[in-house]
């Protein structure tokens, strides 16, 4: 009787810590990507809170096969892994390990999420494996000297902040300022920026709320920045609350200046649903292009972009401009693997990501270079401001940054 | 002053969206003495219908009762179909087939539908109405009263009506009531075609406010179910004065006792604290079981 | 002394056969494995700790913890504080995070006494709930790191030992699991089971047979956030990370989902259910792509249906038919 227990618990350790997969004995030094396959690891949130964002992993993939389709990087084709960690860091350090110990892949592209991305940099820097271009704006991934292998992908979420800042200081320095910020590392690390930007004058900001992703409506805090009388805005959140508060400060009758964060700029996901009208005046910054801007309609980048999205990511939303960004990032990793060379080990991968001068990608602003060196791992550092008009983004001012 | 009073109203509006998903959860509790943690899941994924047939080219009205029969058919045939067979099993099989059921259509709905937010269209005009100095949209209104309307409708269902009186027997006494002649299967499948009509009341009514995207209704499933509980499950009334309540509650915590960020665990905090006192819930009636 | 009073139940010689193969196998095949593979057999190890504490205390003794996952969090951030601040080695970090958890089970267990069924299940939900908005309280920052979590160093096999340390990791929480499930076992079989049970299933009957319920009640509970501390620290180890996101209701609710599928009332199924958290939700992924948990949610209804008393209770009765045939 106590037999068939214990074949049953034999066989499904054995099975299934095999993964169902032929795994064992699979040891080899260093995936070099000398035969016929370049693979590539992704980690996205495509289940829980985050997965609005997951459309990224999905454009990229769907640039990769493109790339496939027309020949590959130097004859060989790429395969693109792209898994789920649900926003749970713990699930991305399996994952993490999954991909650079089963499917050996050459390098992890692009992995979303800063708690995802904190929990894997231990292993990913001891294992000497490149974690390139992370989908996060903290200010950690800029950090060659403690973790070499670790590079930012997305501009800094502190340097957008005093960006904000200046503008204020600027145009409004008698501003009340209130701030809407998420309870999370994105949020802090944005209003720690702003905070920064302002220096002596962060005692400006006489209101601050924050929410929890699983907040039902945002409401109750708008209301009491609102009584605040603050006169300004500066709105971090993403996509659902970022509507949420827009509409929600419009209907309330309070029309500060408003500066909304980054994340939150798409027009299809977000300003629609707030309302068109409601987001006239918004204040942001850009580093590439918007699909919805009547300035790029024939823009031949733009062009590319939305015959590429037709005709290999058609379920894709092609006013999404998490879209365009993936895109962007998929074609700098391009130009990586092609720098790299005919040898494409995981140094000559990061040496190459680590060397790139005034590329300019033709989906992003012009003027916004990518520039790394050995000493700067962030690969984005200009942006433009740009307002909304009740249609469209209008760029004004001066690229910043570098 | 002002501030505050708008917080509460602010509260009652959010409390209301928590009291008609804890009607929801009453009707359901009242059929089957279950607790459907799906029941949000449910609604969004029928306020998604809404959405398509709207999409589609009906008006709103249309698409509205055209969806409330399509979550009770839902509804109907899931209790049919997945629920009967695990009638006799203990309460935690139960619960996991609940949770079966909510990633399912959670998922189902990212997939079909993708995860960026959509407006979804109140029936109700646009702009803000000034009471005073105090500002309310119509929909909040207009949803309340939704609530209310759905509340009398339960409770005369409940009180008045002989099937409901017969649903009631039927989860309380299911051999009983075979006994008195009670078709007890059929009471159970009306039950979740209620509560799943009642659902997808509720996800119509919170879309204009919260934006629908898959994950819309996990937040307001929580308050609905303290709510509930705090109001007394076997008590439609009652129950939505928990789910007004909890809105009130979390509002005014949030802004002016504890701050934003805690403010979820300090309203469980006291919900629990008070279910200690009180275990039939602030409204609740006697019942055998605890 | 009344043999039924007595603290170890002795094991028939066929347990001892099938303890003493499983052991083997325990010992021997991870060395077999890669990294991979030994990182998540060590998860799998923990998740039964885990569930064993839970099915004490939902399964056997009928209390519905919905929110489990809290004392898991519990003891992997008493771990993360104690390594990180303290400077307390991880195998003394471990047991320390056990009684950490097992003090806070007994002070959430006591005025849950007074709750029941659904009351119970909101108040554990909340609990669930709110601890990571606590983890990430500006209040206690120092102490958890808030929103940015704790690294944690991975660990070196002791005494210069010539072991990879995915394979030293693997049986340091295999030298805790053992134990655990010894202890759990002797447990059950003895009297606090018997009372547990008695208490679950005929309560009035049992209080007047003169078991104290309130005492066996909270013992339930403190037991079973002991275990699910140890749990949490043996996993926060492996992970080398602790954050807030890890420690979701989806945390509590899978925990619940393996107690169902390995089998309420039941030793393996623990072991059972650990494999299901582990691996199905992978296995859901590599099947579809599109809609991933949706095939999680089938699994888990074909499960509900197909084996009622979860893989445990299946293979009870597949082995009591064999039994009567041969």
């Amino acid at each position: 009787m106590r037999k068939y227990l214990l074949v049953a618990a034999v066989a499904a350790i054995v099975g299934l810590a095999l993964d169902a997969s032929p795994a064992l004995a699979r040891k080899h030094k260093e995936p070099s990507a000398s035969g016929r396959e370049i693979r590539i690891g992704n980690i996205m949130p495509y289940s829980g809170p985050a997965s609005a964002y997951a459309t990224i992993g999905k454009v990229e993939a769907a640039y990769f096969k493109k790339v496939n389709d027309e020949g590959g990087i130097s004859g060989r084709k790429i395969r693109f892994i792209s898994v789920d960690d649900g926003y749970n860091p713990a699930k991305a350090v399996e994952m993490a390990r999954r991909l650079v110990e089963r499917d050996q892949v050459l390098l992890i592209f692009n992995p979303l999420g800063t708690p995802s991305n904190t929990a894997i940099r231990g292993y990913m820097n001891k294992k000497k494996v490149p974690q390139l271009f992370v989908a996060s704006g903290a200010s950690k991934w800029g950090d060659p000297e403690h973790f070499p292998w670790t590079m930012g992908g997305q501009p800094n979420y502190q340097s957008e902040g005093r960006i904000y800042a200046q503008h204020i200081l600027k145009r409004r320095p008698n501003a009340r300022i209130a701030v809407l910020y998420q309870n999370d590392d994105y949020g802090k690390d944005y209003l720690q920026g702003f905070k920064d930007g302002l220096g002596a004058e962060a005692k400006r900001i006489v209101a601050e709320a924050s929410y929890e992703v699983t907040d039902p409506t945002i409401d109750s805090q708008i209301i009491a920045l609102r009584s605040s009388g603050a006169d300004v805005f500066f709105n971090i959140s993403t996509p659902k609350f970022a509507a949420m508060a827009i509409g929600k400060a419009y209907d309330l009758g309070w029309h500060p200046i408003q500066y909304l964060n980054n994340l939150s700029i798409s027009v299809g996901s977000v300003l629609k649903p707030a309302g068109l009208e409601k987001s006239i005046g918004l204040i942001s910054v850009a580093y590439y292009k918007d699909p919805t801007d009547k300035r790029w309609e024939d823009d031949p980048a733009i062009k590319e972009w939305k015959a590429f999205m037709q005709q290999y990511y058609p379920q894709g939303n092609a006013s999404d401009s998490l879209n365009v960004y993936g895109y962007l990032l998929a074609q700098m990793l391009e130009q990586v693997l092609r720098q790299a060379g005919d040898q494409l080990t995981r140094a000559n991968v990061m040496h190459a990501a680590a060397n790139l001068k005034d590329l300019q990608l033709p989906l992003a602003l012009p003027g916004v270079k990518v520039n790394t060196s050995p000493t700067d791992y962030f690969p984005f550092e200009s942006m433009q401001l740009q307002r909304f008009d009740g249609k469209q983004w209008v760029l004004f001012g001066e690229v910043v940054g570098r | 002053m002002e501030a505050l009073v708008n917080q509460l109203l602010s509260g009652l509006a959010s409390g209301g969206i928590y009291a008609s998903l804890a009607l929801a959860l009453v009707m359901i509790y009242q059929a089957t003495h279950h607790v459907n943690f799906a029941q949000g899941e449910m609604a969004m994924f029928s306020t998604y219908v809404a959405w398509t047939l709207i999409a589609a080219g009906f008006g709103y009205w249309a698409a509205f009762f055209l969806t409330l029969a399509f979550a009770f058919g839902l509804g109907f045939l899931i209790e049919r179909l997945l629920v009967r067979p695990v009638a006799r099993a203990p309460v935690l099989s139960v619960v996991v087939v609940f949770i079966g059921l909510l990633v399912i259509f959670n998922s189902l709905a990212g997939w079909l539908f993708s995860y960026s937010i959509r407006s979804f269209p109140s029936p109700f005009p646009q702009e803000t109405l000034h009471l005073g100095r105090y500002l309310v949209t119509p929909h909040q209104l207009g949803a309340v009263g939704v609530t209310l309307i759905v509340l009398v409708l339960v409770f005369a269902f409940f009180r008045y009506t002989a099937t409901g009186l017969a649903m009631r027997a039927a989860a309380q006494h299911p051999d009983s009531s075979r006994l008195a002649g009670i078709r007890v299967g059929r009471m159970l499948a009306l039950g979740w075609g209620l509560a799943a009509a009642i659902g997808a009341t509720a996800g119509m009514m919170a879309a204009p406010v919260v934006y629908l995207e898959p994950n819309m209704m996990s937040g307001i499933l929580l308050y609905a179910f303290a709510g509930a509980l705090l109001g007394g499950i076997d008590n439609p009334g009652g129950a939505v004065l928990g789910g007004f309540l909890v809105g009130v509650l979390e509002n005014l915590l949030g802004a002016y006792v504890i701050g934003t960020e805690i403010k979820l665990s300090v309203a469980l905090f006291l919900i629990v604290a008070v279910l200690l006192v009180r275990p039939r819930g602030l409204f609740g009636g006697r019942s055998l079981r605890s | 002394m009344n043999p039924a009073n007595r603290k170890a139940v002795p094991a028939t010689a066929a347990e001892l056969r099938a303890a003493a193969v499983v052991l083997a196998l325990a010992l021997l095949l991870p060395l077999a494995l890669d990294g991979y593979q030994l990182f998540q057999l060590t998860q799998v190890l923990a998740y039964a700790i885990a569930l064993l504490g839970l099915n004490l205390l939902s399964g056997y003794n009928g209390q519905v913890s919905l929110g489990h996952g809290a004392f898991c969090a519990i003891g992997a951030y008493a771990a993360a504080i104690l390594m990180t601040r303290f400077g307390l080695p991880y195998w003394l970090a471990v047991p320390a995070a056990g009684v950490v958890s097992l003090l806070a089970g007994l002070l959430f267990g006591l005025p849950a006494l007074r709750l029941g069924g659904l009351h119970l299940a909101l108040a554990t939900f909340g609990l669930g709930l709110a601890l990571p908005q606590l983890l990430k309280y500006k209040g206690l920052e120092a102490w958890t790191g808030g929103v940015q979590g704790i690294v944690l160093s991975k660990p070196e096999a002791p005494f210069g030992l010539p072991l990879d340390q995915d394979l030293w990791l693997y049986y340091f929480t295999l030298s805790a699991t053992l134990p655990m499930f010894w202890v759990a076992r002797n447990l059950i079989r003895g009297r606090i089971g018997r009372a547990l049970v008695a208490l679950r299933d005929a309560p009035i009957a049992a209080v007047a047979m003169g078991v104290d319920s309130a005492r066996y009640r909270l013992f339930a509970f403190g037991v079973s956030a002991l275990y699910a501390g140890v749990a949490g620290a043996l996993a926060a180890v492996a992970v080398q990370f602790v954050a807030p996101d890890s420690y979701t209701i989806f945390f509590s609710i899978a925990l619940l989902v393996g107690i169902v599928i390995g089998g309420l009332g039941s030793i393996s199924g623990a072991l059972y259910g650990a494999l299901f958290i582990q691996f199905v939700p992978n296995i859901a992924d590599e099947l579809s792509s599109a809609a991933p948990w949706a095939i999680y949610g089938v699994f888990l209804l074909a499960c509900a249906y197909l084996l009622p008393q979860g893989v445990a209770g299946a293979l009870r009765r597949l082995a009591i038919r064999n039994a009567r045939k041969g």
